[in-house]
């Protein structure tokens, strides 16, 4: 096919962005440093200023609760039937804190140390640095909302030690701890809600940002029950609506999961970076045919006393327990000695690829390898391995229905988690003022990798501590104004959105939302999943904007757009998918290094490890938009690093 | 600014509508919550319970020859004395008893309107033995209730008894279960009784909160146990009068 | 395999609904019942007829979001959520019923959705520790017992999905507030506010409209995460507890 979209290729390098926000000085001081010069608002003067947050996950529902207590009017919103069901909820293993409860060497330094070095130095220090220092209130803070951490016999918090790490900092509650997390944050929200300080908009669903003289002061939402459009006008918009993972279709994420908000403020000027970064998650449940809707992901804790391995033949299809000992590969703990199993998630996933690859794959379609407790049942006991994993085993069998107890459970990476997101600065600003981004929403603290257990303080530390006082500061310099309901801005945003709402609900095509999610999912799995070569996205971007023509061109959606109608709140994201691909693919394209969950076959070492190229692409890379299927304009931010020397990541 | 939308304002509305002003008194709100008229029901069902082993214990006097009987009633009406006047004791008890009844029946009509309430619409595949309990502590209830009415008018008044003879009760039960119908509304009633408090002491344990996962079985069984010993204690009266050991 | 399904239709909250038949093909046994239900709306959106609405979001089973009535069951025959429930726990040429939550307090949306609000209003009248952002004194300067530590997050595991709700013959939401009340009430985080807590929490569950507790324990025998019965039993000793105490 010709490429008359080739256009996209033709992106330009515009000036790097800069982030101006964060201080100078000592990045163990630039938090302190940055509160205090952070303007305060007159607590008499908080009750005048609206914010409007989307989204009720943890960086979210932590936000709308701590802006409601600190006296700011907040109109929140989400797209579920309730804040308790954000996707928060199902992250399973737990929440990382320098607290050194352990004395085993751990300290907010190691904590910024590791997770600028599992970010694979693509990560801002003093976001990172931050980070860090807020992970200990956090506990602080859930302990005292009763979230019930495990603990051990004494009464004390109880800790272990997670996927990439040598020290035992992650605090967990069971296989649950995103829900217990969750329901914290969610708890002191409703709290909120019933004393009327914040204005809960469940079943809405943001469709555009208002952007008014530069400033973003609202948003169009829609009503999914009524299936109205209405705009909120606000003084200042946080968006806390997670990553994109679901553009892949299969992934770990909730079905509804979406990134319209993020793609929309992208579309009215947010610059997006890192698009291409995005993690694939060793330890999930393999699919089980066409019919599959989602994955499953099951702890890497797993990994902590379960032990991978694929046969060393090739084609080996006897049944795991009829394999000796002496004819399986343990091929995490033959190649990384120390780590084992316990090896970063890219290079986890990679490596399950990379077998599979070589036809060594167990389950339908080789596309699996063994995870086996035998060893632990042997060595703990069934009962602490049930203890430990009861609740994931019982996930396992009953979606598999195999025992793991007694047949080693198969495993095989999925998308899980998107280090990418809206380009923020220091106080969580994106580059459109008075839109803030947290969470997973943002690029900011993860870099091209993210460790297990940080998405959790990640999203809390936004929520709870970070985005209330730098939100303060922008809220003081700009004091309450009232926009017209009848703006420019506003119609023109409200008439956008219905008018794309009904350019879907009139085309009567012949395919349906998820048929195109389906065939968008696998072009973006194929070419801009685990491994990426230059060809291969070449062709994606190259098949994209025909596909995206074609979506709308044979789009069918029935029912009305006044009543609930599933079928076009998907269709209406899937058409933001389709955009969003493109930008993800060019990003990829454009990093030709290998870098954390970016693996670029172009870049690697002879011995198949990653190899990064630090003089080259020690960047941020941030998109700015400049209409539908224009070149992108590529900002760079530039990272330096001052505390911790990057080096190329070695696990061996 | 935002403009609500209307599910929320329909929302507030009906909270603001549902939602009446609380009693401060505790025995208001008591009264109010749902958990309170169970707690009601609980222990006016206790006192019921009492009432019904004392009952069931004197009946068996009857087995003891109409000597015994008579003068175990007539020294009834004689508790309390000298501090009661004669039979006040008994109308003390009577006056406890009526108002259980009435407390215990009025929070049960009022909570069973509130359940029933509570799903409008019924399922359309229908599960068997889905509410066994509440059903039989509904009709049970009722079927009760009407014995207690028949049982004070044969036996304490003697309207309805074929021998109504007062302070001579051997003879009036003796006269009562020599009829059919007599022995038909026992059995019943007695069979409710039994039901009755199977369900209901294991419930009533439940909401005065004395229940816990170690305690289940020794509540159950002694639900059981109880519920058991009534019914075989008050049925062995009729069983004696027909089978001819009383008579 | 082959299925066929009868449908709960409704279009609206204000209008009438009624079972509609459809036949499925093709079933895979390993396929969730959420995906069955997938592949019957891919068909209905070609044949251009609205596809079947229903909530869902995770499928892991732990946002809470989906639940439908199965064959008369919440959840369906498996004591999971029905996005856990696979395909192969039904047999070819199965006929399923499937129905959305039936309660007062849970008016239906559209088809098998329903309208779960009340839950959060009775979390934001009390299911809450007070702790404002920023308050909280060091994590370890309360220990907590390893035993309530667990007591409070087996009860903390409830996902409100509402399938007490549905199943329960009453329309009770006691075990989703009792959950609650006993998370936060065992935890010395959450002793302050012991008293009030409960008491708001049970006063808006009246309030919402649902029934009372007859302790059938049909809530326990559906509920995904296991919470037990005793939970209610506990929460109604905390209501008598904070009663006694007044507040």
């Amino acid at each position: 096919m010709t490429t008359p979209h080739g256009s996209y290729l033709d992106y330009r390098t515009g000036e790097p962005v800069v982030d101006t926000k964060a201080p100078d000085g000592p990045v163990a001081e630039r938090w302190n440093r940055r509160r205090f010069e952070a303007k305060l608002v007159n607590p008499a003067n908080r009750r005048k200023q609206t914010v409007i947050v989307v989204g009720t996950g943890l960086a979210g529902g932590a936000a709308g609760a701590t802006l409601a207590e600190q006296g700011y009017r907040v109109v929140q919103f989400c797209y579920q039937d309730s804040p308790r069901r954000a996707h928060s909820i199902a992250a399973q293993g737990g929440i990382n804190a320098a607290k050194n409860y352990r004395n085993d060497g751990d300290s907010v330094r190691r904590l910024f140390y590791d997770t600028v070095k599992g970010g694979d130095f693509r990560a801002r220090e003093s976001n990172v640095h931050r980070l860090a220092e807020v992970s200990v209130e956090i506990i602080d803070q859930c302990v005292a909302q009763g979230v019930p951490f495990a603990r051990e016999y004494g009464g004390l918090l109880d800790t272990r030690s997670f996927g990439g790490v040598q020290v035992s900092r992650t605090f967990y509650a069971r296989g649950q701890t995103g829900q217990q997390l969750l329901l914290g944050a969610y708890q002191a929200l409703s709290r909120q809600i019933a004393a009327g300080n914040v204005e809960m908009h469940p079943r809405t669903e943001m469709l555009d940002l208002i952007v008014v003289d530069g400033r973003a002061r609202g948003i169009v939402a829609r009503d999914l029950i009524t299936g109205r459009v209405d705009t909120h006008l606000a003084d200042a918009v946080v968006l806390a609506t997670g990553g994109y993972g679901n553009v892949f279709f299969l992934s770990t994420n909730a079905k509804n999961s979406n990134a319209t908000a993020i793609w929309r403020a992208h579309r009215r000027g947010a610059y997006f970076a890192n698009p291409c970064f995005t993690q694939i998650h060793p330890t999930c449940i393999p699919r089980s045919g066409d019919h599959q809707s989602k994955l499953t992901l099951m702890s890497e804790s797993l990994r902590n006393d379960g032990r991978i391995w694929v046969p060393k033949e090739r084609g080996d299809t006897r049944a795991p327990g009829d394999i000796p000992e002496d004819e399986r590969d343990y091929y995490l703990e033959r190649a990384y000695p120390s780590f084992g199993n316990l090896v970063p998630r890219d290079i986890a996933s990679r490596a399950a690829k990379t077998v599979c690859d070589e036809g060594r794959g167990v389950g339908p379609g080789g596309q699996g390898v063994y995870l086996d407790f035998a060893d632990a049942i042997a060595r703990m006991g069934r009962p602490a391995v049930e203890a430990k994993y009861g609740n994931l085993f019982e996930m396992y069998e009953r979606i598999t229905a195999e025992d793991p107890y007694q047949v080693p459970m198969r495993i095989y990476p999925a998308i899980h988690y998107t280090m990418g997101g809206l380009w923020v600065d220091y106080d969580l600003q994106t580059t459109i003022p008075g839109l803030f981004a947290i969470g997973e929403a943002n690029f900011s603290d993860h870099g091209a990798n993210r460790l297990g257990a940080s998405a959790l303080m990640q999203g809390l530390a936004d929520g709870y501590f970070i985005l209330p006082s730098t939100l303060a500061d922008f809220l003081a310099r700009h004091p309450h104004d009232e926009v017209p309901a009848d703006h420019p801005a506003v119609t023109e945003a409200v008439f956008g959105v219905t008018d794309r709402l009904y350019q879907l609900l009139s085309n009567n095509g012949d395919r349906t939302p998820d048929s195109f999610h389906r065939e968008l999912g696998e072009l973006l799995w194929d070419e801009c999943g685990m491994s990426r070569s230059d060809s291969g996205l070449r062709k994606a971007l190259d098949r994209l904007p025909a596909l995206r023509e074609e979506f709308w061109r044979r789009i069918k959606v029935p029912g009305s757009g006044t009543e609930l109608n599933q079928s076009l709140e998907k269709a209406n994201r899937v058409a933001d998918y389709l955009e969003l691909a493109e930008l993800m693919c060019l990003d990829a394209l454009h990093r030709a290094e290998s870098c954390g969950g970016h693996f670029r076959e172009e870049s690697q070492t002879p011995d198949g490890e990653a190899e990064r190229h630090d003089e080259e692409y020690t960047y941020a890379a941030a998109w700015e938009f400049t209409g539908s299927g224009a070149a992108p304009v590529l900002h760079k931010e530039h990272l330096v690093f001052h505390d911790v020397h990057p080096t190329q990541r070695s696990y061996a | 600014m935002a403009l609500a939308t209307r599910p929320e304002q329909r929302d507030k509305q009906q909270r603001e509508k549902q939602r009446p002003t609380r009693p401060v008194s505790t025995a208001g709100r008591l009264w109010r919550s749902t958990i309170g008229k169970k707690t009601v029901m609980a222990v006016s069902g206790a006192v019921m319970l009492l009432y019904l082993i004392a009952h069931m214990v004197g009946n068996l006097k009857v087995f003891f020859g109409p000597d015994d009987m008579n003068s175990y009633a007539h020294w009834l009406r004689t508790i309390g004395e000298p501090v009661l006047h004669h039979e006040w004791f008994l109308w003390i008890m009577r006056v406890a008893l009526l108002a259980a009844v009435i407390a215990h029946g009025v929070a049960a009509y009022q909570l069973s309107r509130l359940d029933i309430a509570a799903r409008p619409v019924k399922y359309v595949h229908q599960r068997r033995r889905t509410s066994y309990a509440t059903r039989t502590m509904r009709w049970g209830g009722i079927i009760l209730a009407l014995f207690i009415v028949w049982h004070i008018l044969d036996l304490t008044t003697g309207t309805v008894n074929p021998n109504g003879e007062h302070g001579r009760p051997y003879e009036n039960i003796v006269a009562t279960f020599d009829t059919w119908y007599g022995n038909v509304i026992y059995f019943v009633a007695m069979i409710a009784v039994g039901l009755h408090i199977r369900h209901g002491f294991y419930g009533a344990a439940q909401t005065l909160g004395v229940g816990s996962p170690t305690r289940d079985r020794a509540l159950k069984v002694t639900a059981n146990g109880l519920a058991l010993i009534l019914t075989i204690g008050f049925l062995s009266v009729p069983i004696g009068v027909m089978t001819g050991v009383v008579e | 395999m082959n299925l066929t399904l009868r449908i709960w239709r409704q279009t609206g909250p204000d209008t009438e609904g009624a079972m509609t038949t459809y036949e499925v093909t093709d079933v895979s046994p390993d396929m969730s019942f959420l995906e069955m239900l997938d592949t019957l709306n891919e068909d209905l959106i070609l044949r251009g007829e609205e596809p079947v609405a229903f909530d869902h979001d995770c499928r892991e089973g732990i946002c809470g979001a989906c639940g439908m009535v199965i064959n008369g069951n919440a959840h369906g025959p498996e004591r999971t959520t029905t996005c856990q429930l696979h395909m192969r726990q039904f047999e070819d040429g199965d006929v399923i019923d499937i129905e959305p939550w039936r309660a007062a307090a849970f008016p239906v949306v559209k088809d098998l959705v329903v309208d779960r609000s009340a839950f959060d209003r009775i979390i934001g009248s009390g299911g809450y520790v007070t702790a404002p952002t920023g308050s909280a004194p060091e994590a370890h300067a309360t220990p907590v017992p390893k035993a309530a530590a667990d007591t409070a997050f087996e009860h903390a595991e409830c996902i409100g999905c509402g399938a007490c709700v549905a199943a329960c013959p009453n329309g009770s939401a006691m075990l989703f507030t009792s959950a609650k009340v006993v998370h936060l009430n065992t935890l010395p985080q959450g002793g302050p506010e012991r008293e009030s807590r409960v008491l708001d929490m049970v006063d808006t569950m009246d309030d919402e409209g649902f029934g009372g507790c007859t302790n059938t324990g049909m809530c326990t025998t559906v509920c995904p995460k296991g919470i037990p019965m005793s939970s209610i039993t506990t929460m109604n000793r905390e209501y008598l507890r904070a009663l006694r105490k007044g507040v």
